[in-house]
């Protein structure tokens, strides 16, 4: 078994000093949203927690999530990869190839039993024996099922490997599932998002390494420091919800001055994530602000339930969020059997989450 | 007798490759089959649905070179619904296809391709010194003391030792292939950790139109941005002096870190010119000064080259029904009029049709069908696409600034421009590339602040956004040269939805199994003949195989178009 460093010996080792050590501490707990006076507990983690192999297998998918993942500012994916876990086995950045990539996996599954990551991107096609995605000869649906079988845990990157994105959207010829529907018996963390955000992924790793356990996760599998409220509670445009002031068109005075977008369609109001908050690409902007409507690509089934300009609610607005959620019987589109209500949607997605 | 050799997976690349290659008794690849291993059925999917949403769905194909799909989708259904975009939505998705361009490239230079020439555990050898002497004398980028190396250095060593040694396990270290000295070795690999840092910086000027990247947000019609220099929220001084400093600090690291880097390393590689291949390049040309259909305005041009041949350009048309057209001879479909005939786009179809070994196997019938991807062929003709093939067709065309460029990239290496049609050729060509293309972000930044000060803040034409304005069928063609080739978008409209949707694209030309005719695809011609120091370690076809910037996601997309049981969506 090689050696396993901590955190520390790792900066050490490199050469860096204690005050780089504690100033990346204090940067990480930021990064994860914690309080200051949790700060030693950071300390202590990365003093003494080993680096965990990981290994990220990548299915049918469009490797967003990967270009995602090293888009993360903080911490950036080259101290992630060289300092922080041991990323073994990974298609897209891997130096190794064909056999010898396979032996690596073999090798960490074998020698890391029960203490590995397995990240999964992607959806599993299921149907005429996985054929639809082979790797080494073999089918993916084997290959997860033999890598999951030893994992410590599961991530499932992405609302492909969450929830089933857009090769599971109908009619789905490939069979394509997302990880839950394969593997039973492991706990499962669902990163959901078309991709994820990157200081999002990134942070799900470090809390892990950080305070030793999985975060807390919602009844849907997605840990609640990311996935807790929705684009719309947090959004800088929601003073225009709440006052009744909406664009009804791109390129007009309205979308200039960044009224809100719920009649163009967005899906804010029903999409849990956190980019109305941390943003994308350091804080850049995100959807709602570059003047789109949120698609809502981390909820279940969010291709199916378009089309995307299409409003949530199609009736006359009177101005207050109470008055929205009361008189907002439509649908959500085509998939949201029975027309959900937005006052419903809302309601709802509370309660579920207020009962976790 | 003959040996034959599997890779999968090629790593480093987008989505599942497999290559198996036939070699003869003094390790020369005599054959070579290449394999996409994954389908996805997205067209499938998109029948049905609002022509306005196909862009987020396209898109999707690919998280690498994002945006690229969802351009081309946009540019077809305008191009069905003859709606012509606002000179600021042009001139933005120029702007975001150049960012995308710039950014993949330069991934793909150090984190998908570098490893086939860079050993990275050579660096462990390196005189620091030294190593600051090599990169001070070739570029005047700041980062470059020997307490710089230095530092690296012991990083590196301590990563070595600690056993765990991540994405480089189990690499070719110390293969006979490589031939850097430990000193470009280790700048090779400060500056790995330097653009892994820095690409992400490039791609917020796609967050800024579009509000994310991967996968920002396009609207058929123009952009969603608002531009409003007296808003808070729209695309006013701020936002646009971020995207100069970013399109400063690119030009600026292209120009100090990737091009030294570049013709540093071919410098060490100058004897080993395989990877030539057909010889037949295209390209679709892109970044329009006025419309797509005003082809004298595309900044890149398009054309064909055949056998070599620079003194001739034959025009491409992707809308006659004779040129391009899609076989499936050793693809895993059926078509219903039989396999033998190539069909066009607007007339294509796609009946998956698994007909290889039951996994886990451990070699294909490459006699038989071998590949989820289809072959598409000009004219009959197989043909390469993407950097090599836009940069030649440009040098052919007498582009003054490409003929410049390409001409001190061969000068400082001392070769003559038939070296350009190799494996290394390809690679310096995509940087070349990316020197050109940084250069027009620059001329695309320009454009946007002239028109905002003139007063022009318009964005998107809102005259046929509305379906009941649309005529009841209709049919379109977008394009775009995305990072790795010329890409393809063919729609149907019909009663508001869309009717049929078919994508050709690039890694689908060089990714192709053999024609109906026995010929090979590009990365197949490539491979032939190169030799192999020792077979089980396989970096030569490696360096080969990522100098097309493989892109498997895209060209195992493939679809049904003719409403057979599988094309069957529910929209309400």
């Amino acid at each position: 078994m090689p050696d396993k460093q901590t955190f520390a010996e790792v900066f050490q080792s490199r050469g860096l000093s204690r005050r780089d050590f504690l100033k990346f501490c204090s940067l990480t707990s930021v990064s994860l949203g914690l309080a200051p006076s949790l700060l030693p507990k950071v300390v202590h983690a990365m003093e003494t927690k080993p680096r965990t192999p990981v290994i990220w297998l990548h299915g049918l998918e469009c490797t967003c999530c990967t270009e995602s993942f090293i888009r993360s500012s903080h911490p950036i994916v080259g101290d992630m990869v060289m300092n922080m876990i041991s990323l073994d086995y990974d298609e897209t950045l891997s130096a190794a190839a064909g056999h010898q990539l396979e032996e690596v996996r073999r090798k960490i599954m074998k020698e890391y039993k029960g203490q590995y990551i397995l990240a999964v991107e992607g959806n599993i096609p299921t149907k005429d024996d996985g054929v639809y995605c082979m790797i080494g000869g073999d089918s993916f649906l084997n290959v997860v099922k033999e890598t999951a079988a030893d994992a410590a845990a599961v991530i499932a990157w992405g609302a492909c490997a969450s929830f089933g994105c857009v090769q599971n959207a109908k009619p789905n010829p490939t069979g394509a599932k997302p990880v839950a529907d394969v593997i039973k018996d492991k706990l499962i963390v669902k990163v959901p998002g078309c991709p994820p955000i990157a200081e999002v992924m990134t942070g799900v790793i470090t809390h892990v390494h950080t305070f030793g356990k999985l975060p807390e996760l919602d009844r849907m599998g997605r840990p609640k420091a990311f996935y807790g409220t929705r684009i719309h509670d947090k959004c800088y445009r929601r003073a225009f919800y709440d006052a009744g002031m909406f664009v009804r068109g791109f390129d007009e005075e309205s979308t200039r001055k960044g009224w809100c977008l719920y009649k163009m369609g967005c899906k804010g109001p029903t999409t849990y994530n956190s980019c109305s908050k941390i943003q994308w690409n350091k804080g850049t902007s995100f959807p709602i602000g570059s003047g789109h409507p949120c698609i809502g690509c981390s909820e279940p089934g969010f291709w199916d339930n378009g089309p995307f300009y299409t409003r949530l609610a199609d009736v006359s607005f009177l101005g207050t969020d109470t008055t929205a959620d009361k008189i907002g019987m439509v649908a959500v589109g085509a998939a949201a059997a029975g027309a959900a209500a937005h006052a419903a949607v809302t309601a709802v997605k509370k309660k579920q989450h207020d009962q976790e | 007798m003959a040996k034959k050799i599997v890779v999968d997976p090629i790593p480093r690349i987008e989505g599942h490759l497999r290559i198996e290659a036939k070699m003869n008794d003094a390790n020369v690849i005599e054959e070579a089959y290449s394999t996409g291993t994954m389908w996805r059925g997205i067209e499938v999917i998109l029948k049905g649905r609002d022509p306005r949403d196909a862009w987020a769905f396209a898109e999707r194909i690919c998280g690498v070179c994002t945006t690229v799909h969802a351009l081309a989708s946009v540019r077809c259904v305008e191009d069905a619904l003859g709606i012509e975009i606002p000179a600021n939505a042009r001139i933005i998705r120029n702007l975001m296809a150049a960012t995308q361009q710039t950014q993949d490239h330069l991934v793909h230079f150090y984190h998908l391709h570098a490893l086939d020439w860079v050993d990275v555990v050579s660096a462990l050898k390196a005189d620091p010194a030294q190593a600051s002497a090599i990169a001070q004398s070739i570029s005047p980028w700041p980062k470059s003391s020997p307490g710089y190396f230095k530092d690296l250095q012991k990083r590196l060593v301590a990563f070595v030792e600690s056993g765990q040694l991540g994405i480089f396990s189990n690499g070719y270290w110390g293969h006979p292939a490589y031939k850097l000295p430990p000193e470009v070795n280790l700048i090779a690999v400060a500056h790995y950790l330097e653009a892994l840092d820095f690409q992400k910086e490039i791609v917020k000027i796609q967050t800024v139109f579009g509000g994310k990247n991967p996968h920002p947000n396009y609207l058929v019609g123009g952009m969603a941005c608002a531009i409003d220099p007296n808003s808070d929220t729209a695309i006013n001084i701020e936002r646009l002096n971020m995207i100069k400093k970013i399109i400063d600090d690119t030009q600026t690291f292209i120009d100090q870190v990737y091009i030294p880097d570049l013709i540093a390393i071919a410098g060490f590689y100058k004897e080993w010119l395989y990877g030539g291949g057909l010889g037949n390049f295209m390209s679709y040309g892109d970044f329009p000064e006025t419309n797509l259909n005003d082809f004298k305005s595309l900044l890149w041009p398009r054309g064909i080259i055949l056998n070599k041949d620079l003194s001739t350009v034959i025009d491409v048309d992707p809308r006659d029904a004779t040129q391009i057209k899609e076989e499936i001879g050793h693809s895993w479909y059926t078509y219903s009029q039989g396999s033998e005939k190539g069909l066009h786009p607007w007339e294509g179809e796609t009946k998956p049709n698994y007909t290889g070994p039951k996994p886990p196997f451990e070699f294909l019938d490459t006699d038989k069908q071998y590949s989820w991807l289809k072959t598409p062929r000009w004219k009959e003709h197989p043909v390469e696409v993407g950097p090599l093939a836009r940069v030649l067709v440009a040098y052919a065309k007498g582009d003054p600034m490409i003929k410049e460029t390409v001409g001190a990239v061969l000068a400082k290496l001392q070769v003559g421009p038939e070296a350009l049609f190799s494996t290394l050729g390809r690679t310096a060509a995509r940087g070349i590339e990316c020197k050109q293309t940084a250069g027009f972000m620059g001329h695309f930044y320009d454009q946007l602040v002239a028109n905002v000060k003139a007063g022009d803040y318009k964005t998107f034409n809102s005259e046929r956004w509305e379906p009941s304005s649309w005529p009841k069928e209709c049919k379109g063609f977008g394009y775009t040269e995305a990072p790795r080739g010329s890409l393809g978008h063919w729609i149907r409209i019909k009663d508001e939805k869309i009717d049929e949707y078919q994508i050709v694209v690039p890694s689908t030309w060089n990714a192709s199994p053999r024609d109906n005719r026995g010929n090979s695809g590009a990365y197949e011609a490539a491979l032939k003949g190169t030799p192999m120091v020792d077979p089980s370690k396989p970096l030569e076809i490696l360096r080969t195989v990522h100098s097309f910037d493989p892109c498997l996601a895209c060209a195992s997309h493939l679809y049904d178009m003719n409403g057979n049981e599988i094309t069957r969506v529910t929209i309400v």
